[in-house]
């Protein structure tokens, strides 16, 4: 879906971005994670030419980026940012319609497709198309700023720290809610983040980034697992390693035939809130719903990142596309 | 509310004096010496006011149009160069004095109108440029980031989003020039414009305060209104702009 070749971009001799190369599979999500200055953001400006690259080349679908004029090539890219930039002159269905309008559809068919999306966002049509962003809270004008990235039906979206401004309940609440739509219309996705937790609650592959170069791109459990230099181990959080991982996977893929006391585990859940759950009770095995038990010991193996390579389905987001065959990280 | 009903009855007063200027001689007739006549009557009120208000209308509007159009101009990348410039040009047009102005304009345009247009129109480029510059460079910068992102070009992005946003505060310059330009007309009735401040030179002319204070008083209300006007229009602008 997307080729990013040798892309770089220079500030007078500094180059931002430094020879990046990266391939995203249609309906794939990619996270982009590094620290402040690493040039994630500066590498997803310049897939919508936001920012013209100094050299190096972007395909979409096949086609050069750079044979389209910049805001035709944006209005078939689905761009959301961090704080949401919704027009404040306009009322919810109009910031939905910017793109359509822009294309020309008609009337019928973007009062339509705006219907369509504040459904699609839990946002009841008749009372909130007429409303005017300010008088939305933070997570609904998030949810109206996601809408009107995909009024279009773009097949390619960018996100730059999309949930950036939301307070950490409304935050898990708006990540769910992409997944599930993401998942809906199989759009493909490159997203912008500093949360580590986010990146891999979200992303097939994350993509490691440091003054400029890309470090690795990888699915989660070999970023944690694997990592590519030193560099990427620590950007992915040593302390929280065993965390990440057991957020990985659910308890679905570790349960084993037994009984144990107490309610039983959705299959869904992740084996870190089942971890925490056998922690808080003091347990040491957990019912699954569905017959078997999730065990401590097998948690805490599971934890040392060992089920990562075995077990059917355990690196895999169940629901998920099974992520791309990644490339070779670039050295 | 107590500020509405003032502006209310002040322009109820203006409009009866100006259709019966007359019927407010006594009250004037107290700062007449001498038995001089109380009420300007050598051109009607009425008419002196509707060209007074259609010279700062003229000019306003003209400084208004160029005005926005620099402050446009240099908040484009390709104009960012000319903001020295322009920033120069408009406060020259405010700091030197409009009855100098009229002195130069004379010989060249001669005297009746267009000179006091011409003085009206460089004394008002600079709050609309001002102004002008202040709503477009402080937009929020996730709006225009937007904007751009969604694909509007950039003519787009300035009528749909960037002057609808900058509105209320070009308005605000608008005001200003205007309520400014509204007294600075009165001079131009030393060179021949039909204003109100014909009125009033009149009244220095032969020693009678009665036609300085009714020239001054229209005017001063005048400018009231009209500020009332504008304040209003960017109230209504503010909040279809969503502040």
């Amino acid at each position: 879906m997307i080729e990013i070749e040798h892309l770089t971009r220079r500030y007078g001799p500094r180059a931002v971005v430094n020879d990046v190369s990266l391939t995203v599979q249609r309906s794939e999500i990619v996270a982009l994670v590094g620290t402040s200055g690493s040039g994630k953001t500066t590498l997803l400006r310049m897939i919508n030419r936001l920012v013209e690259p100094s050299s190096g080349r972007v395909r979409i679908a096949g086609t050069d980026t750079a044979t389209l004029p910049p805001h035709q090539l944006r209005r078939r890219i689905g761009y959301a940012i961090q704080g949401h930039g919704l027009f404040p002159h306009r009322s919810v269905a109009q910031n939905i319609a910017t793109v359509p309008r822009l294309l020309g559809w008609d009337r019928a068919r973007i009062d339509a497709r705006v219907d369509e999306l504040l459904d699609l966002f839990q946002l009841p049509p008749e009372e909130f198309r007429d409303r005017r962003p300010q008088e939305l809270s933070g997570g609904q004008q998030q949810r109206v700023g996601v809408a009107r990235a995909l009024a279009a039906r773009p097949e390619l979206l960018l996100m730059d720290e999309p949930f950036g401004a939301l307070d950490p309940v409304i935050r898990a609440q708006a990540q769910q809610d992409l997944r599930r739509i993401q998942r809906e219309l199989g759009t493909t996705l490159l997203l912008v983040t500093h949360d580590m937790t986010e990146a891999m609650f979200l992303a097939h592959r994350i993509a490691v980034m440091d003054d400029g170069r890309l470090l690795q791109c990888a699915p989660a459990r070999d970023i944690l697992t694997r990592p590519a230099s030193p560099l990427v181990q620590a950007l992915a959080g040593e302390q929280a390693r065993p965390f990440h991982l057991l957020s990985l996977s659910q308890v679905a893929d570790l349960a084993q035939p037994g009984t144990a006391e107490g309610p039983p585990l959705a299959p869904e859940t992740s084996l870190r809130d089942a971890l925490a759950q056998c922690l808080w009770s003091g347990r040491d095995a957990l019912p699954v719903a569905g017959g078997g038990v999730v065990t401590l010991a097998a948690l805490r193996q599971a934890a040392s990142g060992e089920t990562g390579r075995t077990g059917a389905g355990a690196s895999v987001k169940a629901g998920v596309p099974s992520p791309p065959a990644s490339p070779p990280a670039p050295q | 509310m107590i500020g509405r009903a003032a502006l209310a009855a002040a322009a109820l007063l203006l409009a009866a004096f100006l259709i019966s200027p007359d019927s407010f001689a006594p009250l004037l007739e107290p700062l007449t010496r001498r038995g001089a006549p109380a009420v300007y009557t050598q051109t009607s009120l009425w008419s002196l006011t509707v060209s007074h208000l259609a010279l700062v209308a003229g000019a306003i509007a003209a400084s208004a149009v160029i005005a926005v159009g620099l402050g446009v101009l240099v908040t484009r990348d390709s104009g960012r160069d000319f903001l020295p410039l322009a920033r120069m040009v408009t406060a020259v047009g405010q700091t030197f004095p409009p009855v100098a102005v009229l002195a130069l304009a004379v010989p060249v345009l001669g005297f009746g109108d267009w000179p006091t247009l011409l003085a009206l129109f460089l004394y008002g480029l600079l709050p609309i440029f001002e102004n002008t510059l202040a709503g477009l460079t402080t937009l929020p910068p996730q709006v225009v980031e937007a904007a751009r992102g969604m694909g509007m070009t950039p003519a787009q992005r300035l009528w749909r989003v960037e002057l609808p946003l900058a509105l209320p505060v070009i308005l605000s310059g608008v005001r200003l020039s205007a309520v400014i330009a509204l007294s600075t007309a009165a001079i131009g009735s030393t060179v021949a414009a039909h204003t109100l401040g014909e009125v009033i030179i009149a009244g220095l002319l032969s020693s009678n305060a009665a036609f300085v204070v009714q020239g001054g008083a229209v005017i001063a209300t005048l400018a009231l209104l009209i500020d009332a006007g504008f304040r209003a229009a960017e109230s209504a602008a503010r909040s279809r702009a969503g502040f």
